[in-house]
């Protein structure tokens, strides 16, 4: 019995595979949207782990000074009994290399060192003439570089290489240690360190670890992937919706024959969990090259936002291909739910004729309109009210379904508006058929608004961001030429060299800080115009600039501002017996961490052995190349420690567009799915058009005209729902803008607007509501005439 | 005014080929009302529809008031309908999205030859002026017949055909829409060509014509 019945109902598949693949697609375009992110975000967490990981760092409590640590201050600790190891830690930007100097030693245990462990020619060769440890990625970029032997460790994070402590110091041109780590087990009665150092004490808990920061943007990239799931479930949903409502008439015969409604419910729901199971497959498939193509560009914008180093392969994780399956069910659960619900409630006896599908009631759109009303308060409530970043988006998940569910509703008024001017019997066809054709398209449309919403929100985001980084770096980078000079020595040399060949040298100092629990970096700036008239403040006190070269206040960046509620005028303790007002905040984007600028006379005068190696230089633009080329003669400068304005602004530019391009090519990829969702209405909707169209025909408006009528219909409501995504884009934008971003980084931009990208997008909509019509509506007008007649002929 | 010639027609099925119409010829004058009855599959439908320019013949000829219908283009044919032959259909004559009103002046307005006054006499006389702003969905079968006949006969054809206009229908409201359809062609001047099964229904046109597997008798 089971047999007979499920293939009668499987015979509905077999008779319509067009329908069948539009089901399989939507859900397997789902899960791969979803499931793509989820393996990009998961690579990346394991990256974040690797190099957080390494040699215990995020877990031993670590002792610094600013400038750094000498030798004999680690000397003292360890003649004292202090179980304590010395790290070296810095970047040779020629290879794109972070260094990592060990004592392996003292070394707590580390996967990357376990070689060494028993092999003492191993040991012998890293602590003799020294070889670098490095993963097979980064190995593979450096084949040819000017290095130290390297060796492959599958353990070390990509762009990092292991060495010994003294290659290091070499390689990174330094005497001074970074930092020297605390070992849990110490030695017992020994003398309390704040005896026998003045180095500051770390706690891991302290420090903004990768994964915190990165934490917001994996957030970004989650929303992404849940929205994408969203759309191609709308798919899903139509697709199953369709295939019940056309298959009404089997199962009121199947009741008929026997078949008890448990029965009939178990066997739909086996069905539509072969289908899930099939298209997860095709899903995961999907997904994994998704996030294989993708993860690049994520490693290129974590890089750039964060300085995190992600490896650019992907990995394949069973775990990950289980959870992409049971996502897969999920969403056909939840897209099948109302479907199986509808066959639960059916009486025996219900008319076996299909409906009009998905002929919403006008109850049916009331309490749509309700539930988006509802959600739209929320929305609102969780802007005035909410305060964290998960109430952010939590804000934006409430106003894109209150939108989506609000659409219908919308669409029927501006259509009630659009009668008016409609001209002619056919245009006022076309108005009127287009009214009755938004309930059966709504899922379609509502897709179409939230990938057009998206990419009006994120566009307008991103457009906004660049708008304000442009003007900002043009404020921050006023100089004309930067160097780094590579010791002390050759700086002050360069510095006497420069001062009567430039306007200005501005020194470039900092020095780090344990600030209110959390690493901030203090500048030191001169007290010139180039500040005074550029700097990009947000809000002053009168006078801020003549107090801070009097080293009497400091400014601070705004993320630092509105992380700890800092305002004008608050005091803030910078070190023990160092405290200053804020005299202004400034705007700092993509800093993710706090920053302060005081005077340089202050700063010299707390800490004198910071050397200052980097200067800005006002010169003419005209005599920058000149200059460049007389610096690099005289002092035989490596490449890299003299850039130009422009160079400089180009390499930020570069590191602002590469932030965007995962954002993207996802909003590329929404629209797809969305103009997909399109499509399949469309063809799905086709077989059931043929009693609208075919009395028009009959009446004398030819095939050609049908088509172009069909075609202008699709075309209006894409419009209408374009113009309408144009508003909740806007306010998308200003959530992601005045809510999550603040949230999220620290910071708020001013919002932009850029009409002209939404004309181009409503253009791309167009095109792609035309694209998805023309198939179904040329299987339409194309039908032999018999076919259309058969719509008036009765059984007899 | 209405002269067919040896029209034949055959359907491809997945039996092979289906000889629907074996040479028939037919003749309507002007004003006349003519009855086309016959069995299940006799072919009146597919004869209808050679006629009324949704199908074409695989032989024959068609001539209304002289001239040829059956070689014209999709475009000529739906000319024809549009302006000169009006379709009956037994089922879903009216298009769902529209009113009442607008279903009733849709073809003449196509056509361009709505005439409001003769508009509001058919609407009144066929008892659909409280119906107005009405959807099709929101009529019974008799009602919605009465529409299908108004729009029919607003644009005045030369020659309407009814595809058992009251096939749907209980035998009282079948009476009445017959009566409405053969008051409104006489007023208009149309020709009528009617299929039926009800010998009753048919008995009150002018003429009678059988057809039998694919002939007239």
């Amino acid at each position: 019995m089971n047999r007979a019945a499920f293939a009668a109902l499987w015979s509905h598949w077999r008779r319509h595979p067009v329908q069948l693949a539009t089901l399989v697609a939507g859900l397997a375009l789902a899960t791969a949207l979803w499931s793509g992110v989820q393996a990009i975000n998961a690579e990346a967490r394991k990256s974040y782990d690797r190099a957080a990981g390494v040699l215990g760092q995020d877990q031993l409590d670590r002792l610094e000074a600013s400038g750094g640590i000498t030798v004999a201050q680690y000397v003292a600790l360890r003649r004292a009994g202090w179980n304590v190891t010395p790290m070296v830690e810095g970047d040779l930007p020629k290879d794109n290399l972070h260094i990592l100097g060990v004592d392996p030693l003292t070394a707590p245990p580390q996967p990357a060192l376990a070689a060494f462990a028993g092999d003492g020619t191993a040991l012998a060769a890293f602590l003799g003439n020294g070889f670098l440890l490095v993963s097979p990625e980064t190995a593979a970029r450096l084949d040819n570089a000017d290095l130290p032997p390297l060796r492959i460790a599958a353990d070390v994070p990509p762009d990092t290489a292991i060495t010994d402590i003294g290659v290091a110091l070499r390689l990174l041109n330094t005497d001074r240690l970074s930092h020297l780590l605390i070992a849990r087990q110490q030695p017992m009665g020994l003398a309390p360190l704040s005896d026998i150092t003045d180095l500051r004490r770390v706690t891991p808990q302290d420090q903004s670890s990768l994964a915190q920061l990165t934490e917001s943007f994996h957030l970004n990239l989650t929303a992404f992937g849940l929205l994408s799931f969203a759309v191609g479930l709308f798919i899903v949903q139509s697709a199953i919706g369709l295939a019940f409502e056309q298959r009404r008439a089997t199962f009121r015969t199947l009741r008929a024959l026997g078949l008890g409604l448990r029965r009939l419910m178990t066997l739909l729901a086996l069905e539509l969990g072969a289908i899930a199971l099939v298209s997860g497959i095709v899903g995961i498939a999907l997904g994994y090259g998704i996030a294989a193509a993708l993860l690049p560009d994520v490693a290129g914008t974590l890089r750039g936002l964060y300085g995190a180093q992600i490896t650019g392969t992907l990995g394949f994780d069973p775990l990950w291909a289980l959870s992409a399956l049971g996502i897969a069910l999920l969403g056909v659960t939840a897209a099948g739910a109302q479907a199986l619900w509808r066959v639960a409630r059916m009486p025996l006896l219900a008319p076996a004729q299909p409906r009009a599908w998905a002929m919403a009631s006008g109850r049916a759109i009331r309490v749509q309109t309700a539930a988006a009303l509802g959600l739209l308060t929320i929305s609102a409530a969780l802007v005035i009210w909410g305060g964290s970043l998960m109430a952010g988006f939590a804000c934006l998940a409430a106003l894109l379904i209150g939108a989506a569910l609000a659409l219908p509703v919308m669409l029927l008024a501006l259509l009630r508006l659009a009668r008016k001017f409609a001209r002619g019997p056919l245009g006022e066809w076309l108005v009127a058929d287009a009214r009755q054709q938004v309930p059966a398209l709504s899922l379609a449309l509502m897709a179409l608004l939230l990938a057009l919403s998206a990419n009006i929100g994120v566009g307008t985001m991103v457009g906004s961001f660049r708008t304000t980084f442009t003007g900002w770096l043009d404020q921050r980078l006023a100089s004309e030429l930067y160097i780094t000079a590579p010791t002390a020595d050759e700086a002050d040399e360069i510095r006497a060299y420069l001062a009567p060949r430039s306007d200005a040298v501005l020194p470039i100092w900092s020095v780090d800080i344990t600030l209110r629990g959390a690493r901030a970096q203090v500048y030191g700036i001169a007290d010139h115009a180039t500040y005074r008239d550029n700097w990009p403040l947000l809000q002053a006190l009168p006078e801020a600039w003549d107090r801070l070269a009097n080293g009497t206040g400091v400014l601070i960046n705004e993320q630092m501002a509105r992380r700890d509620r800092l305002g004008l005028g608050d005091m803030l303790a910078l070190a023990d017996g160092w405290s200053e007002p804020v005299l202004g905040i400034y705007s700092d984007y993509g800093n993710p961490q706090a920053q302060l600028i005081t005077g340089t006379d202050a700063l010299a005068a707390r800490y004198p052995d910071t050397p200052v190696l980097r200067f800005a230089v006002r010169v003419a633009p005209a005599r920058v190349p000149g200059l460049i080329a007389d610096l690099t003669d005289r002092f035989a400068l490596p490449e890299g420690t003299l850039r130009n304005q422009s160079e400089v602004k180009a390499a930020a530019m570069n590191v602002f567009d590469q932030t965007f391009v995962v954002t993207g090519a996802l909003n590329v990829l929404t629209l797809g799915v969305a103009g997909f969702a399109m499509l399949t209405s469309l063809l799905t909707l086709s077989t059931l058009r043929l009693p609208q169209v075919a009395p028009v025909w009959a009446l004398g408006v030819a095939p050609r005209q049908i088509a172009l009528a069909e075609l202008a219909r699709t075309a209006l409501l894409a419009a209408l729902t374009w113009a309408l995504s144009i508003p909740v884009g806007l306010a998308l934008a200003w959530v992601l803008l005045a809510v999550v971003n603040v949230q999220a980084f620290g910071w708020r931009l001013p919002m932009q607007v850029f009409p002209d990208g939404w004309l181009w997008l409503g253009l791309w909509a167009l095109i792609a509501a035309l694209l998805a019509s023309a198939w179904p509506v040329w299987r339409l007008v194309s039908l032999p005439g018999g076919q259309l007649l058969r719509v008036f002929a009765n059984d007899r | 005014m209405l002269s067919a010639r040896d029209l034949t027609k055959s359907f491809t099925t997945s039996e092979g080929s289906l000889q629907v119409l074996s040479g028939v010829s037919v003749d309507v004058a002007q004003g006349e009302s003519v009855a086309l009855t016959g069995e299940s599959g006799s072919g009146k439908s597919t004869l209808l529809h050679l006629l009324g320019c949704l199908d074409t013949p695989d032989s024959g000829t068609i001539t209304l008031k002289g001239a040829p219908l059956h070689d014209l283009d999709e475009a000529g044919r739906a000319q024809i309908r549009r302006s000169r032959v009006s379709v009956i259909f037994q089922q879903l004559n009216l298009i769902p999205s529209l009113t009442v009103a607008q279903n009733l002046d849709f073809q003449a307005r196509l056509a361009g030859v709505l005439d409001p006054s003769w508009q509001q006499e058919l609407t009144q006389r066929l008892g659909l002026t409280h119906l107005l702003t009405r959807y099709p969905e929101q009529l019974s079968g008799g009602q919605q017949q009465r529409v299908a006949i108004g729009r029919s006969l607003a644009i005045r054809p030369e020659l309407v055909l009814a595809d058992e206009p009251t096939g749907n229908l209980d035998e009282a409201t079948a009476e009445t829409v017959l009566d409405l359809l053969l008051e409104g062609v006489g007023r208009s001047g149309s020709a009528l060509l009617m299929v039926t099964h009800s010998p009753r229904l048919a008995a009150r046109l002018d003429r009678v014509l059988h057809l039998q597997e694919g002939r007239l008798r």
